[in-house]
């Protein structure tokens, strides 16, 4: 033992320090610094939240970039392919303004006058030809990709980002007006289904008893009509439009955060604090607005946040069978169904809504992920 | 007596998000054949920690046994693959946990249970190992045995829950026993009885046993010797008499001074202040001081060494050092080691079937 | 267990109930009729017809009539089809819906099991985040885009697959896919999860501290335990199901129920449309009953327990 070490006048009672015994070493943390930081951690997360930033800034601000409107037809200039300046060299990307094909017939010719017929009727100056296969006469044996430039043969100067549809609209600006009118029905219907549910569950599990027995019983039968069927039979009896979406995603989308709410509160009006604050006098919604929703919050926020893409999808799906938005409005729903339409010759019609309706569902789906695992108390060490 | 089991220096981290957590930091000791030994502390001291590295039940990652040996049958456990320590585990060395209502598996039967290790370790066929599970169940005192070997753990109690965890652990005839608080979940009349059955089957099988509790009136029933631990290391170690009668460490006295006991009518419990530093970033010095009534400043700066009390006693505060002022433990405390000494509570086993 | 399964059957009843009921009001408040497709009706025809359909008698009388044709499966005549039954048109397209479900369900869960496993043994290993991207990119994006994607460049581009139509089993790797997507997800992050919650668990450390080797701690212990949850996301699932093979068929053409509902939304068929509604309906509650009462088999604990509630 190292005794040569030890200094003598060490040995003396050492000062006693309150404070220090009972210090707790790491800094406290409120709830939601502590859930930021464990976000914050999580790249899926911020990748998830930076997306949905920019796609919403985009949706509100990129329709003002283009002097388009929603509903400016110019069928002359139907089906323009997506062209970007700066990219037209990069053909693998498909943003180069032209529109390209195979063709297959029994000679070259043959299969250069099918390209003719198929892109502009007038003369080959504006097409391209790769010979894939010269072909030796008999059928179908000649292969010949031709690069059609729409832009040149109509002289268009302007660039179409997004490439135009059907009716000569451009796609840049009904995708991110759209995107809007999605992000907006989804952002309303959530809101709702919020609000009824929250204050649905709250009394339910806060009063217990008869009330939450009743209150049950309708949300037990409630929750077996499948979302589908109240939906599309909602949809049918209001007129078509944003306000009938809403609505039919809503009248029974409340019952999800409903019955995670009445979990939350009736596990939380046991505990001691909440029967602290009944012993000091607490109003019933005092305790109920101070004490319990606060400590649902979590919860509200990750379900919520799963709500909204869900909303996202059932929109599409409801215009893409055609219950959804009428023309000429616009959502990402309408859209791809519009794109599909034209899918085999003019896939961007369809690629461009596809993209920024997978990136925003994919957006809200890591962020909620993300918060999930944030706001989790278990995961707090 | 020969020591079966021997532990130099084992320290156990786990690599967390705020960084390492240095849980198990140099725990030495040794088990000798057929006796308890038990492991005492405050939750977070790392005992369960350093019982479950010697079975390698650390999971990994995130833990890891950054140092030490675990001697054992000429084999140092620290450094096996996983595939030679599977041999050894629920054979050799097996291990009974706190909470019997989680420790089984809810949907198999509690005789497949009991099976697997023999099938694995003894080689024997069905019917054999099925034989053998109801003598097991006989053993431990479940009733019915050949009944109820094909139930499912939620048909059983508690404390019947807790038998079968133990023939699973006893199946092979292990040659240690582990038992991780295996009473701490269980009402207290269940508690004796399980205790009861623990030292009848260490008389039966002569398995060593290393017994972790936080209750010290669980120690004085079971053991032999005891160690205490705080913050990650044996901060005292000696028989069970030593530790009773001859407490040296201030931490000791602590646990001793807020153990309640029948006798204890005149005054009220000693709590110690405070609460166990964070294994994050462990304190300077001794980890104990700032905690410690009777803390020198050398706490502050340096940590102690293990200082000899007896052959079999030893403990870890400067207190004992030749420079050290002389203490006394507190009153209260005292009053206490004396009721042990005239009680008898301390002297493990035998005498005190009430 | 019994008293449970009567009392679910007794909810069914009730939604079942009230579903119908709307869909009567529905059917009075919404434009069109057997006549609509008629294109001239002379006065006196008009009430022939009307009296055949019992459309003149008061609305109770018509109410208990929609219920008691309900009951016995009856679930009217398309506006559309002249004469066809609805009941009839839904069970001749049944089959080939069915059918694609049936894959897309079986293909799903098996290659997202096999997912959610491996993630779950290999946690935080290239294995594990691959597994998670594909789920949350599964989970995130329609069926119908998918569908719209791999048609395009398998189909129309790469020209590897037939693009439409049911039959030969090359046309049905595209929708099977695309729909298989969506439980394929679903089953692998709910497994992965599941797996190391068992793995975490006490009864998995008494395993290993039996000295069980690592497969069967996975295979013995941890993914029965595992999968017995998979079954309450089967609801989910089966109702991602009924809503995908509508517009995956309508994307393949397919022609199942999906195609019809669809095709007849665009004709405002209304008796097709509600007629499927409440097929689906009931399909939906049965599975969703069928999955309680199984899950109260197989879970030991739910099965024994069940019954005291």
């Amino acid at each position: 033992m190292d005794k040569e070490n030890v200094k003598k006048d060490l040995f003396v009672p050492a000062q006693k320090d309150e404070e220090k015994s009972e210090q707790i070493n790491r800094p406290s943390l409120s709830f939601w610094q502590d859930a930021w930081i464990r976000l914050r951690k999580n790249g899926g997360a911020i990748f998830g939240m930076v997306t949905l930033v920019l796609l919403t800034l985009l949706a509100i601000f990129a329709p003002m970039l283009t002097s388009h409107g929603l509903d400016d037809q110019d069928l002359g200039l139907s089906r323009m392919p997506p062209k970007v300046q700066g990219l037209e060299n990069f053909q693998w990307l498909g943003l180069d303004g032209k529109k390209s094909e195979t063709f297959e017939a029994d000679s070259v010719e043959e299969a250069k006058d099918l390209a003719l017929a198929r892109f502009s009727q007038d003369d080959f100056s504006y097409i391209e030809f790769d010979v894939k296969a010269e072909g030796d006469g008999s059928e179908d044996s000649a292969e010949v990709k031709a690069y059609y430039d729409p832009y040149a043969d109509k002289q268009v100067e302007e660039y179409f980002w997004f490439g135009t549809d059907t009716l000569g609209r451009d796609l840049f600006t009904r995708v991110w007006i759209g995107t809007r009118i999605s992000l907006m029905i989804a952002l309303i219907a959530a809101l709702i289904d919020m609000l009824v549910g929250v204050a649905y569950g709250g009394i339910s599990g806060y009063f217990g008893g008869r009330v939450d027995n009743i209150m049950q019983r309708i949300i037990e039968v409630l929750v077996g009509i499948p979302n589908l069927v109240v939906v599309i039979l909602m949809i049918m009896i209001l007129d078509p439009g944003i306000t009938a979406i809403i609505i039919a995603l809503t009248i029974t989308g409340w019952t999800g955060m409903a019955r995670i709410v009445r979990g939350q509160v009736l596990k939380l009006k046991n505990q001691e604090f909440v029967l602290a604050s009944q012993t000091l006098g607490s109003s019933n919604t005092r305790i109920l607005t101070k004490h319990l929703i606060p400590n649902t919050v979590g919860m509200i926020i990750i379900n919520t946040m799963f709500t909204i893409p869900n909303a996202i999808f059932f929109e599409a799906f409801l215009s893409f069978i055609g219950l959804g938005l009428q023309a000429p409005d616009a959502s990402l729903g309408t859209l791809i169904n519009d794109g599909f339409k034209a899918l085999q010759i003019n896939p961007h019609i369809m690629i461009f809504p596809a993209i920024v309706m997978s990136l925003i569902m994919i957006g809200f789906n890591i962020l909620a992920d993300g918060l999930r695992d944030a706001l989790d108390p278990k995961m707090r060490e | 007596m020969e020591n079966i089991l021997e532990v130099n220096n084992l320290q156990v981290s786990f690599d967390t998000y705020g960084g390492e957590v240095q849980a198990v930091r140099g725990v030495s000791f040794n088990l000798k054949k057929g006796e308890t030994l038990a492991i005492v502390g405050e939750s977070g001291s790392g005992k369960s920690v350093t019982t479950r590295a010697l079975a390698r039940l650390i999971p990994s990652p995130p833990g890891r046994i950054k140092e030490g040996e675990i001697l054992f049958d000429g084999k140092d456990l620290a450094k096996l693959s996983d595939k030679q320590m599977q041999a050894i585990r629920g054979k050799d060395i097996s291990t009974i946990f706190q909470d019997p209502m989680t420790s089984l598996n809810p949907t198999m039967k509690i005789g497949t249970q009991i099976m697997e290790g023999l099938i694995k370790h003894q080689k024997m066929s069905k019917s054999q190992a099925k034989e053998r599970t109801i003598e097991l169940l006989e053993l431990v005192g479940l009733p019915n045995p050949s009944e109820r070997v094909d139930q499912y753990p939620h048909q059983f109690s508690g404390g019947q829950r807790q038998r079968i965890v133990i023939a699973i652990a006893l199946a092979c005839n292990p040659k240690i026993l582990i038992a991780d608080e295996p009473t701490t979940a269980l009402d207290v009349t269940i508690q004796a009885q399980i205790l009861e059955l623990m030292k009848d089957i260490q008389k039966k099988t002569d398995s060593s046993i290393i017994f972790i509790t936080h209750d010290l009136g669980v120690v004085a029933n079971v053991a032999d010797r005891v160690a205490v631990m705080y913050a990650g290391k044996i901060v005292e170690i000696g028989t069970a008499d030593e530790i009773f009668y001859n407490p040296k460490h201030p931490y000791t006295w602590g646990l001793i001074g807020s153990m309640p006991t029948l006798d204890n009518t005149e005054e009220s419990l000693v709590a110690i202040p405070g609460s166990p530093p964070d294994m994050l970033n462990p304190p300077k010095g001794d980890a104990f001081a700032p905690r410690n009534d009777f803390a020198l400043e050398i706490d502050r700066e340096m940590e102690p060494p293990m200082f000899k009390v007896s052959d079999t006693h030893y403990a870890a505060t400067w207190l004992l050092h030749e420079y050290a002022p002389h203490v006394e433990p507190p009153e209260a405390v005292k009053r206490r080691m004396k009721g042990f000494a005239s009680t008898g509570a301390a002297s493990n086993g035998e005498g005190d079937q009430s | 267990m019994a008293k449970y399964i009567l009392k679910r059957i007794g909810y069914m009843l009730i939604t079942l109930f009230i579903i119908a009921t709307f869909s009567f009001i529905l059917m009075k408040m919404l434009p069109g009729s057997p006549l609509t497709a008629e294109e001239k009706v002379t006065e006196a025809q008009r009430e022939i017809i009307l009296e055949k359909y019992g459309l003149n008698d008061p609305i109770p009388v018509q109410y208990v009539r929609y219920l008691g044709n309900l009951a016995q499966g009856d679930l009217g005549v398309s506006f559309q089809m002249k004469n066809q039954s609805v009941t009839d048109i839904l069970m001749s397209r049944a089959p080939v819906s069915a059918e694609l479900g049936f894959w897309a369900l079986i293909v799903g869960t098996s290659l997202g099991m096999l997912l959610g496993l491996i993630a779950a043994i290999r946690q935080n290993s290239w294995m594990d985040y691959g597994s998670n991207i594909i789920s949350v990119i599964g989970i995130s994006i329609p069926s119908f885009i998918f569908a719209g994607l791999m048609q395009f460049y398998i189909g129309v581009e790469l020209e590897l697959l037939p693009i439409a139509f049911w039959g030969t089993p090359q046309q049905a790797i595209m929708p099977v896919i695309a729909l298989a997507i969506f439980p394929m997800a679903i089953s692998a992050r709910f497994l992965r999860t599941e797996m190391i919650e068992v793995l975490g668990s006490d009864y998995i450390v008494t395993a290993k501290a039996k000295g069980v080797s690592k497969f069967a701690i996975i295979f013995k212990h941890g993914l029965r335990n595992a999968l017995i949850p998979l079954i309450t996301v089967m609801g989910p699932m089966a109702v991602s199901l009924m809503t995908g093979t509508l517009v995956i068929e309508k994307i393949f053409s397919i022609p199942g129920i999906g195609e019809q509902f669809v095709n007849s939304v665009t004709t405002n068929d209304f008796s097709i449309i509600m007629g499927t509604t409440l097929f689906f309906a009931f399909l939906f509650i049965v599975i969703i009953l069928i999955i309680d009462i199984l899950y109260g088999i197989i879970d030991p604990r739910i099965r024994l327990a069940g019954g005291k509630d």
